[in-house]
């Protein structure tokens, strides 16, 4: 039970931020001294964080489904020819930086939250593909022998090998996918999407330094609680699938 | 029983294996040796179908295996494979349990049969039923494996290298084991080693291979006594095949056996039953003994057994 402790220690801090965000005005008048508005104000943060991370969960379920999926796909026997194409295209994506997706994206899709939403997909996939990749690669080649020499079909050897295997390394991935996605979907304020970038962006155009702490403190916090249910996860996970590990 | 017919397999333009034909009679042990590359695990890897043969038949029981189901057909085979492959994610008791569950046996069953397996191949159950794999020795997770192959009682094993990767003792101590269990549950076996030592003592039949051909199909006896080619001369190795053949019988054949057995003397030295003629012969010479008595299995003497009657008749 302990493992649970940070999460809900860290969501309670952030919401209670959230909602008590005026009651911090004598701190950052000391910041921002000159002037008169302190406290970010054109919608609530409660809003904001639930917008945020509402686009954060869509594109981490959708990434996960596509990546896992097309991983899947380019371990099994019929689809290997596109292995080393699929492994490329996963490692060359990270080099491409999510502000050129958003400015790909905003000339078909829009302004708003659909454009965010195509960039954070097409952006958090690329790590957990990767790691479906080499979490299935990983498993060992005599292990998948003998469950097919033993008798096992071929999706039973997926469903009970080799994805229990693979599923720390994957899980890892989706880890990765949500942290840096939480931080991206903040840049979507500049597109017109309802984010906690928005009293970023509103902070660097008046030149409010508390307008910008404000953002910027909820967004760390909010990676920082989500990184913590990872973790949490991730030790339950070693309990049920490798407790030699665990110790 | 298995039947290999004029079975090719062909990687590319590279023929593995060449039109053999091998007959493996129901509860016969038969080992495929030869050096690495010969064919014999391709060989193997043909009757449960991993590898389909490119061409000639294959039958088990009569049934020709393309016919089957390769799930069906692999669940009714026992397959062993160096290195163990067991399921690092599952106990010991669950990776033995995987065929029965496979094949649905309800629960108290499964736990019967487990519980029964690891007992046969000498491990507590109290103290090794919930171990995961990594926790145990080379040894022990060999003993796995080959539990986890006999778990649903299938008619046939298919053992690949199983000992290939274990120390001199341990890898003694296994063959002994399997000797015994093989002689309780006598299934129809198909083992692949590259030592000739482990094939002359586990073997019913021996089909030596070399590229991809079967050069000599026989009993271990008379592999040693007649060698079809050099090859296969080289392979047993010319210079200790005396005592090679003496290692093939035990000191039940050759000792002198009291009308009744007796009980012995506290503290008496002496050999059993199943020690070969090898060993008789070489505690002989090491102790200066001329004639040693002989223990049974009840550890009574049976009788006794001379270096002259062994160095007449052992080979």
């Amino acid at each position: 039970m302990r493992i649970w402790v940070p999460p809900v220690l860290l969501t309670a801090l952030l919401c209670a931020l959230s909602a008590g965000m005026p009651a911090l005005e004598p701190l950052f008048e000391w910041v921002q001294p000159d002037k008169q508005n302190v406290i970010y104000e054109r919608e609530s943060f409660l809003f904001l964080l639930q917008n945020h991370l509402t686009l954060v969960v869509i594109s981490a379920l959708v990434g996960t489904v596509a990546a896992v999926a097309g991983g899947i796909f380019a371990t099994r026997p019929f689809g290997r020819d596109f292995l080393p194409l699929v492994s490329q295209i996963a490692s060359i994506g990270q080099t491409f930086p999510p502000v050129a997706v958003l400015a790909l994206a905003v000339p078909v899709l829009g302004f708003g939250e659909a454009p965010i939403l195509v960039a954070l997909i097409l952006y958090g996939l690329l790590p957990i593909l990767r790691n479906t990749l080499a979490g299935l690669e990983g498993v060992d080649t005599t292990v998948r022998q003998a469950a097919l020499g033993m008798g096992m079909s071929p999706l039973q050897v997926l469903l009970q090998v080799e994805l229990p295997l693979a599923g720390r390394v994957i899980l890892a991935g989706i880890r990765t996918s949500v942290t840096i996605n939480i931080a991206t979907a903040a840049i979507g304020s500049t597109i017109g999407a309802r984010t906690l970038g928005d009293p970023v962006i509103a902070g660097l155009v008046n030149g409010n330094t508390a307008y910008v702490l404000q953002g910027a403190i909820l967004i760390g916090l909010l990676a920082l609680t989500v990184d913590s249910l990872f973790e949490a996860v991730e030790r339950v996970w070693d309990r049920r699938f490798l407790p030699q590990a665990a110790g | 029983m298995i039947e290999l017919k004029n079975v090719t397999r062909r990687f590319g333009d590279a023929v593995a294996v060449d039109r053999i034909n091998l007959r493996v009679e129901t509860g016969e042990v038969c080992v495929l040796v030869g050096s690495s590359g010969c064919g014999k695990s391709t060989t193997l890897r043909m009757i449960n179908q991993l590898l389909p043969h490119s061409e000639g038949e294959i039958l088990v029981d009569g049934k020709d295996v393309t016919a089957m189901n390769p799930e069906q057909l692999r669940l009714n085979m026992g397959y062993v494979i160096q290195g163990t492959g067991l399921f690092p994610h599952w106990t010991v008791a669950r990776n033995i349990a995987m065929v029965p569950q496979l094949l649905k046996w309800p629960r108290e069953q499964i736990d019967e049969r487990v519980h029964e397996l690891l007992t046969l191949l000498d491990l507590a159950p109290a103290v090794h039923a919930n171990k995961y794999p990594q926790q145990l020795s080379g040894g022990q997770a060999q003993r796995v494996g080959v539990a986890r192959a006999l778990a649903a009682n299938p008619n046939i094993l298919l053992m690949d290298e199983p000992f290939g990767a274990l120390d001199a003792i341990t890898r003694e101590n296994l063959q002994l084991e399997m000797l015994r269990i093989q002689r309780q549950l006598k299934k129809t076996t198909v083992f692949v080693t590259h030592d000739i030592d482990e094939a002359l003592r586990l073997a019913t039949r021996i089909a030596v291979m070399d590229r991809g051909s079967i050069i000599q199909h026989d009993t271990p006896e008379n592999i040693l006594r007649r060698p079809a080619s050099e090859f296969v001369e080289n392979l047993v190795g010319k210079q200790d095949r005396g005592l090679k053949l003496m290692s093939l019988r035990s000191v039940r054949d050759l000792m002198q056996a009291y009308p009744q057995p007796r009980q012995p003397e506290p503290g008496a030295d002496g050999l059993k039953e199943d020690d070969s003629l090898r060993v008789a012969l070489s505690i002989m010479l090491w102790q200066n003994w001329n004639e040693v008595p002989v223990f049974n299995a009840e550890g009574q003497e049976a009788g006794t057994i001379t270096r002259e009657r062994i160095i007449q008749e052992g080979a």
